[in-house]
């Protein structure tokens, strides 16, 4: 089924605890190069039937994300496309 | 006649039987609401329960803000109730736009868990004006996504406005902004409160009966007191 994906990231003036515990574990396993990771949440939405972009937006912008704390980006992949090859 | 003040409970919620006791305690009737049903059975105020509602899927009150019975309260208490979100409820009230902000992740991580000072920062509230002004209470709490955040324009607004209802003292157990435990809106009949005043309510269980206030101010608000 074609789907769309919602990345979900906290605005960048939230204070991410999360990532900077994992960049704190970092060094434990000899990476001393990485500056900072902040951490979101992916969600992939299949529709019944052709995927609409625009009721994805309403979905995200209601419910997936809070626009308080949190961005999202939103794009559709193809049905045969592994969505980790997207960029 | 006695107040009646129904509590909610979702999925996941835990301290809907305290805070159902509280209000007895208080000498109000508690009334118990369901997540499922939009009748808030003529109650004339409501308190959102601490717990795990929806097992904080997706964000804490994320999907409760969408319960059937949410859309009713936001109404209800744009016209007025009296709605006291404790913990969870706090976070509820913050996705459902009636509070400003967000609760997020404490800072350090770790669930906190213990008895905590707060200073009583306004009592002018349906939910504080049994308190004195300034007064230090002493009531649990127990999150681990705490951490009040909103924008520098809103939390000046909020203290400008007298809108900050308490304040951390003796140390901040999660890392929110500028030590904010509890915020109230505009009319000041909407009150979310990080720590747990259900659980301070007698002295076999609790460490103090400060959080008693909360549940009597309600009362006073209701037979016309000034909020």
């Amino acid at each position: 089924m074609p789907r769309v994906v919602v990345d979900v990231m906290l605005k960048p003036e939230i204070l991410d605890p999360q990532g900077q515990a994992v960049a704190n574990a970092l060094p434990r396993l000899g990476v001393t190069d990485v500056a900072s990771v902040r951490i979101g949440r992916r969600i992939e939405i299949e529709f019944a039937g052709e995927p609409d972009l625009e009721r994805a937006r309403e979905i995200a912008d209601k419910l997936l994300a809070n626009p308080v704390i949190e961005d999202f980006t939103i794009h559709a992949v193809e049905a045969d496309e592994p969505v980790d090859a997207r960029p | 006649m006695t107040a009646r003040i129904g509590v909610v409970t979702f999925p996941g919620s835990l301290d809907d039987g305290d805070a159902a006791r509280a209000v007895r305690i208080a000498g109000a009737e508690p009334v118990r609401l369901w997540h499922g049903d939009p009748d808030l059975h003529g109650v004339d105020g409501v308190v959102l329960p601490g717990g795990f509602s929806y097992g904080d899927y997706l964000r804490c009150g994320a999907i409760a803000r969408f319960a059937p019975v949410m859309g009713t309260i936001v109404d209800a208490a744009r016209g007025g109730l009296p709605v006291l979100g404790i913990c969870n409820g706090f976070q509820i009230l913050c996705e459902a736009h009636l509070l400003p902000g967000a609760l997020t992740r404490n800072q350090h991580l770790h669930f906190r868990n213990r008895d905590q000072r707060l200073q009583v920062a306004t009592t002018d509230t349906a939910w504080t004006n049994a308190f004195q002004p300034d007064q230090e209470i002493l009531i649990p709490v127990k999150n681990g996504e705490g951490c009040y955040v909103a924008d520098p324009a809103t939390l000046d607004q909020l203290e400008a406005e007298g809108r900050v209802v308490a304040r951390y003292v003796g140390g901040n157990p999660n890392g929110s902004q500028r030590d904010i435990a509890a915020i109230t809106n505009q009319a000041g009949n909407v009150v979310g409160i990080m720590p747990h005043p259900e659980h301070a309510v007698e002295a076999l269980t609790g460490p103090s009966l400060d959080g008693l206030g909360f549940f009597t101010s309600v009362l006073k608000h209701l037979v016309g007191a000034p909020a």
